[in-house]
């Protein structure tokens, strides 16, 4: 398998994991990325949740792509999430397949790639990983807990499981549920895998060709929900991709086309089609409410103390703001301390990963007041 | 720690350890002498993203939403007390939002531009056009405030809803305190507060 460029750790070793889906997983390897350092107090921690394909390389080059992190405009020394001060950790999600377990990874009762005998997992069995990678790293305790989008719903999980390890938690662009048409859209991409020749049933490994052209069409898919309308009008309109006049043929003749088919075809050099699977899977299975009798709010019972903050985007449709404030008034309601607010920006659910002023100025004042009531004073090295 | 001077006069009747949720909480001035002042559990609604941002930069706690949409969504009886400081006249639906705000808390306190002041009144009969004064800067075509009242038609709406009103303190945009009852201060207050119970 490929390794994980960077740093790795072999967990639930004796005592194994017990998924959700009620299958015992040991031992469990997690791929992850550290920046600045733990202080003295073990108090200036952050653990940030990357999305569904995203991975730990959150500041950091990409060791595949070569391009920087994801977040890199936000975490880094000087920054936003300011590493000079911070302690920040970001993992790769169980299922995914940059250095943790997942399909891709050996299945050590056979010596072989798990493929599709891998368990089915969850949201929370991700946020379970992770509580146990803390454990490793001697973070008793998180100043704060963010994600976007996927990495929200794990910050729901942590709110909901683990909350006397958080003392904040940053919710952008997410829901605690997927929708009818979240599931729907999972499942074109995923039929797109499976109907892909080289899928095999999730035994491509030794074949020496992976089933790229599903993956790729799954991630054609899943990009257009990840912006807006007007973000592509903007974008593309109908212009046409290196000519003058529409072919009358099934060519890339318009911009549009061929940038979805360089989204496609570059995913597929960094993901794995069956960690596709299984990690939209894990997402369709979100429902935090559902576990609490349809009372979102009573899974926040134990949270009162945790300092909350969820944003959501005008132009996402994909986890619009009536489902961040269904998370909203949960949190309100179970008495947990939350600020929220719907940013203005024109570029879709992808829109917490890029420049939008109005979000950087509300983290800022949300992060800084909780390493104020954390009680870490102003300052690098605090 | 000084605050705008009616800020204060609504500051004076939030008892100690009250759960307080300020409706219109603008840039969190008030919340943030009763959070970090008088230690109140205290959270915000505001609409304004600037207003947002500025709360949450002083470490408040503040959703973005507004009076018409939002209150129905804060369970009943969640709060000791809900604020709503010169936010009345700018609202939708004025007597649903006044009996949402004692749905969701035990009390309420409510200020309001005084409509009837003599200034206005003088406005509007000398000059015939609709008042622009230091409480009330808009022209009539670019006004937030769409349901105007005067200390009067709130303590009849009070009454007709079966609402008690525990204090009434008619006062100037400066803070003033009028030493009055209703009837003159009706005619003399630029402002009024009130606290209302169910």
């Amino acid at each position: 398998m490929r390794p994980a460029a960077g740093k790795t750790a072999t967990l639930f070793k004796d005592t194994p994991l017990a998924l959700d889906g009620g299958a015992m997983l040991s031992p469990v390897t997690v791929g992850y990325e550290t920046y600045g350092t733990l202080n003295g107090a073990r108090s200036n921690a952050i653990l940030i949740c990357h999305a569904l394909t995203g991975d730990q390389y959150v500041a950091s080059d990409h060791p595949i792509t070569g391009k920087p992190g994801w977040w890199e405009r936000i975490v880094g020394p000087g920054k936003l999430i300011d590493t000079d001060r911070y302690f920040v950790i970001c993992s790769n999600v169980l299922g995914s397949c940059l250095g943790t377990t997942g399909p891709w990874e050996e299945n050590p009762a056979t010596g072989k790639p798990w493929g599709t005998d891998f368990p089915v997992i969850t949201i929370r069995d991700m946020v379970r990983v992770q509580a146990a990678l803390l454990d490793h790293l001697n973070v008793e305790s998180l100043m704060a807990v963010i994600g976007g989008s996927m990495g929200g719903m794990q910050v729901l999980e942590w709110i909901a499981t683990y909350p006397d390890r958080l003392h904040a938690a940053v919710m952008l662009a997410t829901a605690a549920r997927h929708t009818a048409q979240n599931i729907a859209f999972h499942e074109v991409g995923r039929q797109a895998i499976m109907a892909d020749p080289n899928w095999q049933d999730g035994r491509y490994y030794d074949t020496g060709a992976r089933p790229e052209k599903g993956l790729a069409v799954a991630r054609m898919t899943a990009h257009i929900t990840y912006l807006s309308e007007d973000a592509l009008t903007a974008k593309f309109g109908r212009n046409l991709q290196g000519r003058e006049a529409v072919s009358f043929g099934f060519d890339a003749d318009f911009q549009v086309e061929s940038y979805l088919r360089h989204q496609g075809s570059t995913f597929v050099d960094r993901f794995d089609a069956n960690s596709y699977l299984y990690v939209t899977r894990a997402l369709d299975y979100l429902d935090i409410a559902g576990r609490h009798g349809g009372r979102l709010s009573d899974a926040f019972k134990g949270a009162s103390h945790v300092r909350c903050c969820v944003i959501s985007f005008t132009s996402d449709w994909l986890y619009p703001t009536i489902e961040n404030k269904r998370i909203v008034h949960a949190l309100n309601a179970a008495g947990v301390p939350v600020s929220f607010a719907e940013i203005e920006a024109a570029h879709g659910h992808d829109s917490f990963l890029l420049d939008v002023p109005e979000m950087d100025h509300m983290l800022k004042g949300f992060i800084a007041a909780a390493a104020r009531t954390r009680g870490l004073t102003g300052g690098t090295g605090a | 720690m000084t605050i705008r001077k009616d800020l204060q006069l609504i500051a004076d009747l939030v008892p100690a350890n009250a759960r307080v949720l300020d409706v219109g909480c603008g840039d969190g001035e008030l919340l943030d002498y009763l959070v970090n002042e008088r230690g109140i559990d205290g959270r915000g609604i505001e609409l304004s993203q600037k207003g947002v941002n500025e709360c949450v930069s002083r470490g408040l706690f503040v959703v973005q939403g507004d009076a018409d949409n939002d209150l129905e969504e804060y369970p009943d009886q969640s709060f000791d007390l809900v604020i709503l400081s010169r936010t009345l006249q700018a609202v939708h639906r004025p007597r649903e939002v006044l009996l949402d705000l004692l749905r969701i808390g035990r009390q309420a306190i409510v200020t309001i531009p005084n409509f009837a002041q003599w200034k206005v009144r003088a406005d509007l009969l000398f000059r015939g056009r609709m008042p622009v004064t230091k409480s009330m800067p808009q022209t009539w075509y670019n006004t937030d405030n769409i349901h105007f009242c005067t200390i009067l038609d709130l303590f009849d709406l009070a009454e007709s809803e079966g609402l008690k009103v525990r204090s009434f303190v008619p006062h100037m945009r400066n803070g003033r305190r009028l030493d009055m009852g209703p009837k003159l201060a009706n005619l003399m207050a630029e402002q009024a507060l009130f606290l209302l119970e169910k």
